[in-house]
């Protein structure tokens, strides 16, 4: 086997050529017989009941084959959009869901919300149509302030105070008594800025209904098509799921936003069955902007207590999350779950305490996106500490350093959930400060300042929960499916192998990556490896790809498929060779008895498999196995990132001068990618932390609705980034893999920030630290 | 041609913070007296004519219209539909015109306008002063190029508005301006 494209290796990645070249597969490219076209009715208010639709003149118009609305989809008993995650309050009880009907029936709460799908033979006619469609609303005062919320009218008339919950995570009493007998309270009020998506290509749904089987398929822009399969059959109950097929070609970016069960696809199956014909939909941009799950929105107040010798003693956590209008899949777990969890941090502050209240509000639902919860917990904590440093007058690393969590104490168990598995937090901070040749700062500022641009440093050393995650333990919190996943390997008769997962590859390079990791196992070329994936009616089961879990679980998966592939060959080995299942030795592709030259390759015992000739009585033909993996644990990827930053005190513009990622993985499998990972996560940190904001005023509409408004980071805001690593390999999976899609979304914010914080002296600056904001900030 | 005292025709921007609100104020000068001012503001003929873009104006009773206008604000384009209502009316000096502005998936619009008249030598100088939010695809994409094209909707109104009375009255002098 070619050992320099198994594990460890930098193979450049096989999908990059069909990306590059055009010749990928996108939703959107796909074309079916007799296809119609949707354009969606979408409200153009906050918060509005709808009083009457009235369609007649767009149904006459020439092309237009139906209008549809959520009064005709509730008919036909289509169930409501359900959240995945229940989230128990304080006091034991459920969270509140507001009932979610995929098309808007009698109220409409955000702008952009659906409420009825126009079917044309093209999409010029679907979208002329839409346009003549007059529906009366009958407007209410939107709820838009995250912090009045709380205070105002009904959003859904069953939720009060508009609050899906009020929970929280560890132990409040103690908490309270460490804080007070604290020699110091650092306390600082934080805002983590609403972001949208933006993946490349806008998510996208061709429905297909073939009367005479009565076989349902979608393809789609999702990161786990058999989710929304088991989604739509047992709660929108459109199709049963052995009727139901769904299909997740090649998807261009995620970063979350296509985990979840929306409306439009559902819409786009339901109209292609109702009108008999195949009917495809793609999302403009704007509708992008509107109707894509948004991330983040807290409003957080911390307090961090230390005693006088600088040893964090307590820590304080109270957010305010918005989750928008209705419960998207996951939005409920991603304030609490994903973030009170984390506040722990790499320190072993002994005292947690984090009180989270979930609130609606008339906006685009809020879920996961790169990071999910987790840069928002690493933001609370870096920027506490950072700014407990500078109260103290006290250096900024050491301060971290002296409260890290050293590497003979793991496992950790820390005061909120968790059970850190392993890691090396010193050595990554240790590695990056060389990086930043931080002892030098100092001189680069004075450097600086003599070109009239003032210097700052800025840390964050994170970590986060990934590999999501084990089964039981996430069931026991509320979440409403498994988090193993599948592997499936199957040795072709002619020695080749094709490898099925339930992981989806969205641009993370999992053709490439996977096909490794088979390779390696299975001594074969990484050539004849041939990985399907993002296909109910292909692959058994899956749970998907988000909070980077795809080479933790299912790379895991794969490698138990492989043992169980070998285990079985050396079954037929040991018949073929006639020797004992014990002296059977599997390298390198080659069965072999021990201590003997006679061996059969792979290829060989796969032949014989399926042409079972010479073969053991009690063995079933063929060469292909399946595995579960459910993993033991969350994996704990962490690491330290610096960022430096020079601002133009005239213009108040933040440059990026330089930004270290030392990041521990564990073992890593194919370093390029991993570095593309890291570059793609900072890039997006970075452009929460100095450009992105997504802005409703206060009638609830989107400012920020185009890329005129919305600033996205481009190549000139980002420096060469320096991406290096340390490893502790994770303990208890078979490839000691952590995980690594999430990591630069993670750290960035925090650390460009306090970089910020270190070149204004203030820490009066939130995000995005636009030139105006900072500008203001150097005004004083 | 008698030569007019020094005219001020614009519109200002009062406030466009960030957000779906607009406030404007314009100032325009017409020269026709304040009566045929008055009556011209009030046709729907005249104001089919003079409001760009405009597919018909209806009037439903004496204080209401109803108007049909293609616009195009930024990449918003769109037929609009505007249900117009006529309160505080005291001819031939000031009324407020009160806007409903709908676009289906082009989003909405609905404010008030304050138009005062007053009489000048020989013209007449119209203010108004109108507030509005827009809604929908206009906020979302067109916000902050809502102020400029409702400026330039008033300048091309009141371009044309004038042209009315000088077709009245200098038809021959052959007045600047296009004609429609």
């Amino acid at each position: 086997m070619a050992k320099e494209q198994g594990i460890g290796a930098a193979v450049k990645r096989k999908e990059d050529l069909r990306f590059i070249t055009g010749s990928g597969r996108y939703t959107d490219d796909l074309n079916q017989p007799g296809q119609l076209y949707a354009a969606f009715l979408r409200s153009p208010y906050a918060r509005a009941d709808i009083l009457d639709i009235r369609s007649e003149e767009a149904e006459a118009l020439e092309g237009v084959v139906a209008v549809l609305t959520g009064v005709q989809m509730a008919e036909d008993g289509l169930g409501d959009l359900p959240c995945g995650w229940q989230v128990k309050q304080k006091d034991g009880s459920d969270m509140v869901s507001a009932p979610h009907p995929p098309l808007a029936v009698q109220a409409v709460n955000y702008v952009g919300e659906p409420y009825g799908i126009v079917v044309a033979d093209s999409i010029a006619t679907a979208l002329q149509a839409a346009e003549l469609v007059t529906t009366e609303f009958r407007e209410l005062d939107p709820i838009v302030d995250l912090v009045l919320a709380t205070d105002s009218e009904r959003i859904h008339a069953d939720v009060a105070r508009n609050l899906a919950y009020d929970w929280e995570l560890g132990d409040a009493e103690a908490t309270d008594a460490a804080m007070q007998r604290a020699a110091h309270v650092t306390r600082i009020e934080i805002t983590n800025n609403r972001l949208i998506p933006n993946a490349m290509e806008p998510r996208a749904a061709l429905g297909i209904y073939e009367a005479a089987t009565e076989e349902h398929t979608l393809y789609t822009t999702s990161q786990n098509p058999h989710l929304e399969r088991l989604v739509l059959s047992a709660f929108v109950q459109i199709a049963p799921e052995h009727k139901l097929r769904v299909i997740a070609p090649d998807v261009g970016g995620g970063f979350g936003s296509k985990i979840f069960i929306y409306a439009e696809e559902t819409a786009v199956l339901w109209a292609a069955r109702r009108v008999g014909r195949p009917v495809k939909w793609t999302a403009s941009r704007s509708e992008a902007f509107l109707a894509d799950a948004h991330g983040r929105d807290h409003l957080t107040t911390v307090e961090l207590g230390l005693d006088a010798q600088n040893n964090f003693v307590a820590l304080r956590v109270s957010t305010r999350a918005n989750l928008g209008a209705y419960l998207s899949t996951f939005g409920s777990s991603v304030p609490t779950y994903l973030y009170g969890t984390l506040m722990a941090g790499q320190y072993r502050t002994p005292n947690i305490h984090v009180e989270v209240s979930g609130v609606y509000t008339n906006t685009s639902p809020v879920d996961a996106y790169r990071g999910a919860g987790r840069p928002e917990a690493t933001y609370v904590v870096e920027r506490v500490v950072e700014t407990a440093a500078r109260e103290l007058g006290v250096d900024p690393a050491d301060l971290r350093r002296k409260n890290m969590i050293p590497p003979d104490a793991f496992p950790y168990e820390t005061p909120v959930a968790l059970v850190y598995d392993t890691g090396n937090y010193e050595a990554s901070l240790d590695k990056a400060l060389a990086l930043a040749d931080y002892v030098a700062i100092a001189e680069r500022k004075a450097e600086a300042a003599g070109r009239g641009k003032r210097r700052g440093i800025g840390l964050a050393c994170y970590i986060e929960a990934c590999g999501l995650a084990p089964s039981k333990l996430a069931i026991a919190l509320g979440a409403g499916v498994g988090l193993y996943e599948s592997g499936e390997i199957r040795v072709n008769p002619t020695g080749n192998v094709t490898v099925f997962t339930g992981s989806h590859s969205h641009g993370q390079g999992h053709e490439t990556t996977f096909a490794q990791v088979v390779a390696d196992r299975l001594g074969v070329e990484f050539d004849a490896v041939e990985v399907v994936h993002g296909d109910t009616g292909r692959v058994e089961f899956g749970l998907g790809t988000y909070g980077s879990r795809s080479i933790a679980v299912g790379g895991s998966a794969l490698c138990r498929a492989a043992d169980k592939i070998i285990a079985k060959g050396s079954r037929i080995a040991a018949h073929m060779l006639e020797a004992e299942l014990e002296d059977i030795d599997f390298a390198d592709g080659q069965f072999q008895v021990r201590d003997s030259n006679r061996s059969l390759s792979l290829g060989e015992v796969a032949f014989a498999s399926y042409v079972p000739a010479d073969y053991p009585e009690d063995l079933e033909p063929g060469l292909s196995e399946k595995a579960f993996y459910d993993p033991e644990n969350f994996t704990y990827p962490a690491g330290t990132h610096i960022a430096e930053v020079e601002v133009d005190v005239d213009t108040g513009v933040v440059e990026l001068v330089s930004f270290i990622a030392v990041d521990d993985f564990g073992h890593v499998i194919n370093p390029m990618i991993v570095e593309g990972q890291v570059h793609g996560g900072v890039v997006q940190g970075v452009g929460q932390a100095l450009l992105e904001h997504g802005i409703y005023d206060d009638q609830g509409q989107l400012q920020t609705g185009s890329y005129m408004d919305y600033c996205m980071p481009r190549a000139d805001d980002v420096p060469d980034l320096v991406v290096d690593a340390t490893v502790t390999p994770c303990p208890h999976n078979p490839l000691g893999v952590k995980g690594c899609g999430e990591a630069g979304a993670i750290g960035a914010p925090a650390a460009v920030i306090n970089a910020v914080v270190d070149a204004l002296g203030t820490n009066d600056i939130s995000m995005p630290a636009t030139p105006e904001k900072v500008w203001r900030a150097l005004q004083g | 041609m008698v030569a007019l005292p020094q005219k001020v025709n614009r519109a200002n921007l009062l406030r466009s913070r960030w957000g779906s609100e607009v406030e404007q104020t314009g100032e325009y000068s017409v020269a026709a007296d304040r009566s045929a001012v008055w009556t011209g503001l009030n046709d729907p003929e005249v104001l089919a004519r003079c409001i760009e873009g405009c597919q018909s104006v209806s009037k439903v009773s004496d204080d209401v219209f109803e108007a049909s206008v293609k616009a195009k604000v930024g990449p918003v384009r769109a037929t609009f539909s505007a249900a117009i209502a006529l309160t505080d009316i005291d001819p031939p000096s000031s009324y407020l015109i009160n806007v409903a502005v709908k676009g289906g998936p082009a989003g909405f619009a609905k404010g008030s306008a304050e138009v005062i008249l007053e009489e000048a030598d020989g013209y007449t100088v119209l203010r108004y002063r109108v507030a509005a939010n827009v809604g929908g695809k206009l906020a979302q994409i067109g916000s902050r190029l809502v102020d400029s094209a409702a400026r330039k909707m008033a300048d091309s109104f009141f371009a044309a508005f004038e042209r009315e009375f000088e077709g009245q009255d200098r038809r021959a002098d052959g007045a600047s301006g296009n004609s429609r």
